[in-house]
């Protein structure tokens, strides 16, 4: 991003405090290079009942994770960011039910990971990453996405309205009543859904493109859960552990359900979303490699 | 009809008909179920069955029977041995990988064999470890580039003015290796917690997640997060003491894991939170971690996610390690396990064990060098594993710059194992690597951490008097040390990786 000619996050650069010595674990090093405090600069916090609105312009990625807990720790039901600009890991480990963090920018890659209940909103585009190793929870993204979202997502949703990159949904499990979901309105690249054990990944397609809906290697060594395409999925583009069939009448009124609550967070028009085909993907077997070994 | 095989028993086992009371207990004994009773309630073996683990042999009450090698004469082919025949036989009968357990066990050089240790003589006094105090403690992850102390006025003491990073504190430099539960009985990770809780040192959950029994003994555990992260959420990463992402292991580096739905019961169901009977398959890399950038990436996500608790970062020694050691470090590791490729498994594909990655020895050496000469070895502690046999290991380790030893397969063998190299299997007579509830209940969990405190006790007993014989009263003083070592027997160039002189040389 350019503004005025010159790029804005040298601009930031220069403003971190890289300070004196810094009195840390890492000793001497820029702190730049080294994760820790390179600075005492906290975000500014407006209180407004249980609604916490921290600005993060600026804000040291640490910092302003500290920030987000803290005032989770001290009752804040809903925790607005602006001004985010690719800070990592939002959310990251956080806990609890009722939680809400709204983001209001860009976050940086590995938001809502490890995140177990809280709902996280993003506003704008998210980067790579999100909901790694997920346990519960909700996130939404209102634009597009990176690479490497749900990777080894044990529940919860991802709903993300545009497109998202490569290697989407990799290892996905399900267990017991966690069951996870991923909702893209866009397109995919390749290996998505590579390694899949559980749960249910979506991709609808939305939209004008010259673009396959997804790329290559789909589902390659997938051994359970499904993946849903709102559209045709050639044969070259699936990995040998896939099959692909027409969805039945439980399939459809699952696929009602979820994308329906997509819809419903998106606001698209649920009814003309589901009117169009959808292929089902699901793996030949929860035992792709059991005749591989000699014992 | 039983179909043809070509391959041979390798044992037979010998019962004295003369001494067997018939009392049955081999039959039951035995996991591997080789024994069944004839009519006149004798037992009569399956020799094909028999992985020599001895626990008929342990049990039979009247020391009636023995197991030896089938004498079965090949012609002789140093060539195309009979292993190698074996093996072909096998695959031609089943088109499969041959899989394998434990380490590698195939006769390559064995470095810490050729290591001889250094003594004071008359000068320089060596110290009596019975007599004076020995420091074993042992401080793993990052060590400050620098401290600043404030000098205390008016009789107060110098204080620390630099924030240290968390430090696993271990009271011996010996932590026992990443095994999960699923590749080990429940009993195994009970025995294995309770004994470094007692010896105040460290297990590994391995990738299986951490059973709610261990609870109380979690500021002694490390839990491991590796690429099928089974197990893994934010509590279980705030459980540990430290948490360990599992790149590669010493004996299959670079390959993935495969537990089979048949060992997916549901205790394990339960704590890798999958469900029952499928197959938990490892990616071989975590598809998260493309490049160093990554791992950081990782490794900052997990101390975000655990208020920064030290973050342990397993890799397998291969050819590059120095460098990947050194990205791993520069990527925010604060200890880095490097595991040889002796180390042990539950379960590889034979041609990996025996056929990939390099020797721990080498790797420690490399590995330290390339840090210091880079100037961060102050900046993680290197772990070592893969090939740990003894305390004699553990202190040759440390002088070629180790902080710490990794021990999997010893903890094991305290507790019953045999080396019988079957672990794949799931039959495990020992009760040591299977599910099967009547072979797991065989191993007493703390009858089991007595054994492992007792090995671990003498083990450090014997570390400090081998420091006691070198003059020196700390392992901290042993501790890249590598002129305390000489080599009896290495090529020159394997002597100079090594940063080793040969023996009769002297300082």
């Amino acid at each position: 991003m350019v503004d005025g000619g010159r790029p804005v996050s040298s601009e930031i650069v220069r403003n971190v405090p890289t300070g004196p010595l810094r009195k840390g674990p890492t000793g001497i090093e820029p702190a730049r290079i080294v994760a820790g405090q390179p600075g005492g600069a906290q975000g500014q916090v407006v209180l407004d009942g249980d609604t916490a609105r921290i600005d993060a312009r600026h804000i040291y990625y640490k910092t302003l994770n500290e920030q987000i807990r803290e005032q989770i720790e001290a009752g804040a039901r809903t925790v607005i960011l602006d001004n985010v600009n690719g800070q990592r890991y939002i959310g990251a480990g956080l806990t609890g039910e009722g939680v809400t963090l709204v983001v209001n920018g860009v976050p940086g890659n590995d938001l809502a990971t490890f995140m177990d209940g809280p709902t996280v909103i993003v506003n704008d585009n998210a980067q790579d990453g999100i909901g790694n190793t997920m346990n519960s929870g909700l996130v939404v993204v209102n634009g597009d996405a990176g690479d490497v979202l749900g990777y080894g997502m044990r529940g919860g949703r991802l709903y993300v309205r545009g497109d998202v990159g490569y290697r989407v949904g990799i290892h996905m499990k399900a267990y017991q009543d966690r069951r996870p979901v991923i909702v893209a309105g866009g397109r995919a690249r390749d290996f998505f859904g590579e390694y899949m054990a559980g749960g249910e990944l979506i991709l609808l397609g939305l939209g004008e493109s010259e673009d396959a809906i997804v790329g290559s290697y789909v589902g390659t060594g997938m051994h359970g859960g499904v993946i849903f395409l709102r559209g045709a999925v050639e044969e070259h583009q699936l990995g040998k552990e896939v099959a692909v069939t027409t969805p039945d009448a439980a399939d459809t009124a699952r696929l009602g359900e979820f994308v329906g609550d997509f819809c419903r967070v998106m606001g698209f028009d649920a009814a003309k979303v589901l009117s169009a085909p959808f292929a089902k993907l699901f793996p030949f077997s929860s035992r792709p490699y059991g005749k591989l070994y000699a014992y | 009809m039983a179909e043809l095989t070509f391959v041979r028993p390798e044992f037979r086992v010998r019962i004295d008909r003369e001494t067997c009371i018939k009392c049955g207990r081999c039959v039951h004994q035995c996991g591997w179920s080789v024994y069944h009773l004839d009519d006149d309630g004798r037992p009569i073996p399956d020799h094909a069955k028999c992985a020599a683990c001895h626990r008929c042999v342990t049990f039979c009450p009247t020391d009636s029977i023995t197991i030896e090698k089938n004498p079965l004469a090949y012609k002789e082919s140093d060539s195309m041995s009979a292993a190698h025949r074996k093996a072909i036989w096998r695959q031609a009968e089943t088109g499969g990988v041959l899989l394998t357990g434990m380490g590698n066990d195939k006769p390559y050089l064995r470095i810490f064999d050729h290591l001889l240790l250094d003594a004071c003589q008359v000068t320089n006094p060596s110290i009596d470890p019975l007599r004076e105090p020995m420091e074993l403690r042992t401080f793993l992850g990052r060590k400050p580039d620098h401290i600043e102390v404030a000098m205390g006025r008016n009789g107060d003491g110098p204080t620390l003015l630099t924030e240290l990073d968390p430090q696993l504190t271990l009271e011996t430099p010996i932590m026992f290796g990443g095994m999960s539960f699923g590749s080990v009985s429940l009993n195994v990770h009970r025995a294995l917690a309770m004994a470094a809780k007692e010896s105040g040192t460290f297990m590994n959950t391995g990738e299986g997640g951490l059973h709610p029994d261990l609870e109380p003994y979690q500021d002694h555990i490390i839990v491991q997060c590796a690429s099928g992260r089974f197990g893994v959420h934010a509590d279980y990463l705030q459980a540990g003491a430290a948490v360990e992402i599992k790149i590669g292991q010493g004996a299959k580096p670079g390959i993935g894991g495969h537990l089979p739905g048949e060992k997916i019961d549901e205790q394990v169901s339960t704590t890798r939170m999958i469900p029952q009977g499928t197959d938990a398959l490892s990616p071989a890399p975590h598809h998260d971690i493309y490049s160093i950038e990554d791992l950081r990436q990782l490794i900052y996500a997990i101390k975000e996610a655990t208020h920064y608790k030290p973050v342990s970062v397993k890799i397998a020694a291969v050819h590059n390690v120095a460098a990947i050691a050194s990205g791993v470090v520069r990527a925010g590791a604060d200890i880095v396990y490097i595991d040889g490729f002796r180390g042990g498994t539950g379960a590889a594909p034979t041609v990996i064990r025996d056929n990939v990655g390099i020797p721990i020895e080498i790797a420690i050496a490399v590995v330290d060098q390339r840090l210091r000469d880079e100037g961060i070895r102050n900046r993680a502690s290197i772990v070592a594993a893969g090939g740990i046999r003894s305390s004699a290991d553990v202190a040759k380790a440390i002088a070629l710059g180790a902080d710490a030893c990794g021990i999997g397969t010893p903890a094991l063998v305290a507790l019953g194992c045999h080396v019988c190299q079957k672990c794949h299997t799931g039959s495990c007579s020992w009760g040591i690597t299977t599910q099967r509830p009547e072979l797991t209940r065989r191993l007493d969990p703390e009858w089991g951490a007595e054994r492992v405190s007792n090995l671990v006790r003498a083990w450090s007993h014997e570390v400090a008097e081998i420091l006691g014989a070198l003059g020196v009263n700390a392992i901290e003083s042993l501790r890249g040390s590598r002129e305390r070592l000489r080599s009896l027997g290495l090529d020159e160039s394997t002597a100079r990786i090594l940063g080793v002189k040969p023996a009769g040389v002297g300082h």
